[in-house]
């Protein structure tokens, strides 16, 4: 016999500490919370961020697939870009930040919340510097006098670096939410999952195309 | 006698307090139902313009000489013509049968459906629609800009759509108003995708099993699968496009082109490319504007039949195939692009394989009204009529599908013939069935059945009077862009026929104000309907027409069987709605 229509996962209570925190309430059972009939599982979140990690997967794939076919199509005029070497730190610093990631979250899980500020504020300085890095390397081959438009390889290279850049600033500007405001209709616990997930994910999805911007040549 | 009192099972919450005040309300929205409405309202604004186009374009085939008072120079330009070609797809595609069957229709009737008081994100909700809203102002403005509307078609082909104002009038602002236009439409179909599918997973009533959703949330639902794996790549797309037009990048354009006399700046770059970027989204977008209404036309069958849908299961595991193999066969758009033969061979045999789905849908529709006790309402009429067209539009599709016959038909008239029945007139009379359907749910008021049928008649003996014909164009070689086909040798005898269809459109033009003046004043002065006029199982049926904010007035239901159990042995009533419980089911003695 069903007796409830919304049955919230029971997520980690955990009151945040952050400011403006409302009348937030991390409570995950099934008493009714003050916006009532519209509560959403907190399990909506996650698939949420699931399909939307879909969906930005096709949107690179579409740019992988057009790199594909347009550096070995005949008379390309591809020159094969040198990829600055400083890429390679920012990849370590990016992969390092999803395992600072991964500590806070298990910090979170421990209920250590200074550990947990500590490692999720680690994570977005590390995000930041990343970004800071990929900005400095766009600076390196204007320097070089290359620049979107110089050839096909380099216009994908920005493309590239600029889409996935972009995705990770909306990353940052989640992780700072995360750690300076408190969550309304999401509770704190899948708020710090679903960020994991995107972040783990752009991650990733930062080494693949690294990978095919240095071997793919 | 079956009872239509609420399960026990329900919960009841307070219920939920109405926004106050009119933007909250009605404008910045985030209740599903306004959203849908709004979604309507927009699709029902760009329908009519974009049937003005339409006629505007059926006028200049046959009179190309007239002298129109809105046009500068009084007679219509080639350039023109291909304008109108150009904006009629791209807001017919995008802004009506994309826009009304999902945002419009799913908006509102997907949540109400599975049982849930909203959809899971509300406010990404709103934000999808504004974001359409700014893309359907980018197109419209496109219009009114310096060069006028682009003049590439709704595919935007490269080189043609890169290289900015040298290629022609509508090529400048136009054309990336079109670009920008189209990413926004992306963007904001991406957002409610996202929120359709976790709406379905995740919020649906309890008893509400996979297996027993409407088939029309099987096809809002498979839609928005399509729309979220499809729409990225077409953004993707749009993005390199504006870079080539905008930052001097060649993806598409290739080296040594010359325009004008001028040659162009760019190098290597891939034409096919964006052909296979394009459709590989092009496709999946045909199944976007038909599958929502392949679930209404179920829906509608069944209920008007009185029978359950024949092979359910069936149906399901169809639309669920038709939406797997529409991202396999976007080469077939492109037979004649001077691809591989090889890769023609595969996309040619996974095409016709669609035929098997389809065939199963067709073939279940016939049987769902097979021996049913069929009732001739409005709504009926539509859904039989998108069977018909969708029949009479796929089997042409069988011979588009093979290469060789493709070069001969591609880029005439022929292929203009098949998409506007299957995808285009089908969609349409999916979305018509729908509305004079849930009208009564919607608005809280009856439409007027004798207009209705009107409306059914003219509209469907037009439509075949239209594209019937144009079938034997193509074939006899007309040439589907021409603006002028009275000035080629070959194709001035087909006049005639050009003229029969010019005046059957501007009959079912005119005769689509039968459908308007119902829907406005129905609106106002329709008899009052109640909560169930159709007798129907589905959960929107449950509640008050038009629903509460929360959708069921503070209790929510369960569901305790299949979405169509119409006339079954040893009930009373020839229905049994998804929420009455099983002890509460009259049986006869």
């Amino acid at each position: 016999m069903p007796s409830t229509i919304v049955t919230e996962e029971i997520e980690l209570i955990h009151s945040g500490k952050g400011p403006g925190g409302g009348n937030f309430s991390g409570d995950g059972g099934d008493s009714g919370d003050s916006s009532g009939a519209t509560s959403v599982p907190q399990r909506a979140y996650v698939t949420g961020m699931f399909i939307a990690l879909a969906g930005i997967l096709m949107f690179f794939m579409a740019f992988v697939s057009a790199y594909i076919v347009r550096k070995d199509m005949p008379n390309s005029a591809w020159i094969p870009l040198q990829v600055p070497r400083l890429l390679w730190l920012n990849t370590l610093v990016l992969i390092a930040s999803s395992f600072t990631l991964a500590r806070a979250h298990s910090r979170f899980t421990a209920k250590d919340e200074e550990g947990f500020r500590h490692w999720w504020a680690t994570t977005t300085i590390l995000g930041i510097l990343f970004v800071a890095g990929q900005i400095l390397a766009w600076r390196q081959l204007a320097a070089q006098g290359i620049f979107l438009a110089t050839n096909p390889s380099s216009s994908f290279f920005f493309v590239f670096t600029g889409a996935h850049g972009l995705h990770l600033l909306g990353g940052i500007l989640a992780l700072l939410y995360v750690q300076f405001r408190a969550t309304r209709k999401v509770t704190r616990g899948t708020a710090i999952e679903v960020v994991s997930m995107y972040w783990h994910f752009m991650d990733g999805l930062w080494v693949f195309l690294f990978l095919l911007l240095y071997l793919g040549r | 006698m079956s009872s239509h009192a609420h399960a026990g099972g329900s919960t009841v919450h307070a219920p939920m307090a109405e926004p106050s005040g009119f933007v909250r309300k009605y404008i910045f929205s985030v209740d599903h139902k306004v959203i849908g409405i709004q979604y309507f309202l927009l699709a029902l604004t760009a329908v009519v313009i974009g049937i003005v186009l339409s006629l505007l374009m059926r006028f200049h085939l046959v009179w190309p000489n007239a002298t129109l008072p809105f046009v500068s120079g009084g007679q219509m330009s080639q350039e023109q013509y291909l304008a109108l070609v150009t904006m009629h797809g791209t807001i017919m595609v995008f802004f009506v049968l994309t826009t009304a069957p999902q945002g419009g229709f799913g908006n509102y009737f997907l949540p109400i459906q599975i049982g849930a008081p909203d959809m899971a994100f509300p406010r990404l909700n709103m934000l999808s629609f504004w974001v359409t809203f700014l893309a359907f102002v980018s197109i419209i403005a496109a219009f009114v800009v310096p060069g006028g509307a682009p003049i590439s078609g709704w595919t935007g082909y490269t080189p043609l759509s890169g290289l900015g104002e040298i290629t022609g009038p509508g090529e400048g602002w136009g054309q990336t108003l079109w670009i920008v236009s189209i990413s926004l439409f992306c963007l904001a179909s991406l957002l409610g995708a996202l929120n359709f599918i976790a709406t379905t997973i995740d919020l649906r009533a309890p008893g509400m099993s996979l297996m027993r959703m409407p088939l029309t949330v099987w096809g809002w639902f498979v839609t928005a699968i399509l729309g979220l794996l499809a729409f990225g790549v077409l953004l993707a797309g749009g993005i390199l496009l504006l870079l080539d037009r905008s930052a001097g990048t060649s993806f598409f354009i290739p080296a040594g082109l010359v325009v004008n006399d001028q040659l162009q700046a760019h190098s290597g770059g891939s034409p096919l490319l964006w052909q296979h970027l394009f459709w590989f989204f092009g496709h999946p977008e045909v199944y976007i504007a038909i599958l929502p209404g392949m679930g209404v036309a179920s829906h509608v069958l069944s209920t008007f039949a009185r029978k359950p849908v024949y092979g359910y299961r069936a149906m399901a595991y169809a639309i669920c195939a038709i939406g797997f193999l529409g991202f396999m066969v976007w080469g077939h758009h492109m037979f004649v692009s001077g691809m591989s033969p090889y890769s023609g061979f595969a996309f040619s045999v996974l095409t016709m394989s669609i035929g098997v789905p389809s065939a199963i849908k067709t073939f279940n529709w016939l049987g769902t009204l097979w021996g049913g006790k069929i009732q001739s309402k409005s709504p009926m009429l539509f859904a039989l009529g998108f069977v018909s067209l969708f029949v009479s539009g796929g089997l042409s599709g069988l011979f588009l599908a093979q290469p060789a016959v493709d070069n001969m038909l591609h880029a005439t008239y022929y292929v203009v013939a098949h998409f506007h029945l299957v995808m285009g007139v089908a969609a349409i009379f999916g979305i018509f069935a729908a509305t004079y359907f849930w009208f009564p749910k919607m608005f809280g008021r009856m439409m007027n059945e004798p207009l209705g049928k009107i409306h059914f008649w003219f509209t469907f003996v037009g439509a075949y009077c239209i594209f019937m014909p144009m079938h034997f164009i193509g074939i006899a070689g007309g040439i589907r862009r021409y603006a002028d086909a009275s000035a080629v040798g070959f194709l001035a005898h087909l006049q005639p026929v050009h003229q029969f269809m010019t005046i059957a459109a501007f009959i079912t033009g005119a005769a689509q104000l039968f459908f308007l003046f119902n829907f406005f004043y129905s609106l106002k002065f329709g008899p009052k309907a109640s909560k169930n006029p159709w007798n129907a199982t589905t959960l929107e049926w449950d509640t008050d027409s038009p629903p509460p904010i929360d959708n069921f007035g503070g209790h929510y239901p369960s569901v305790y069987r299949g979405p169509y159990e119409f006339s079954v042995p040893g009930a009373v009533d020839d229905f049994i709605p998804q929420w009455v419980e099983p002890s509460q089911v009259a049986r006869v003695k």
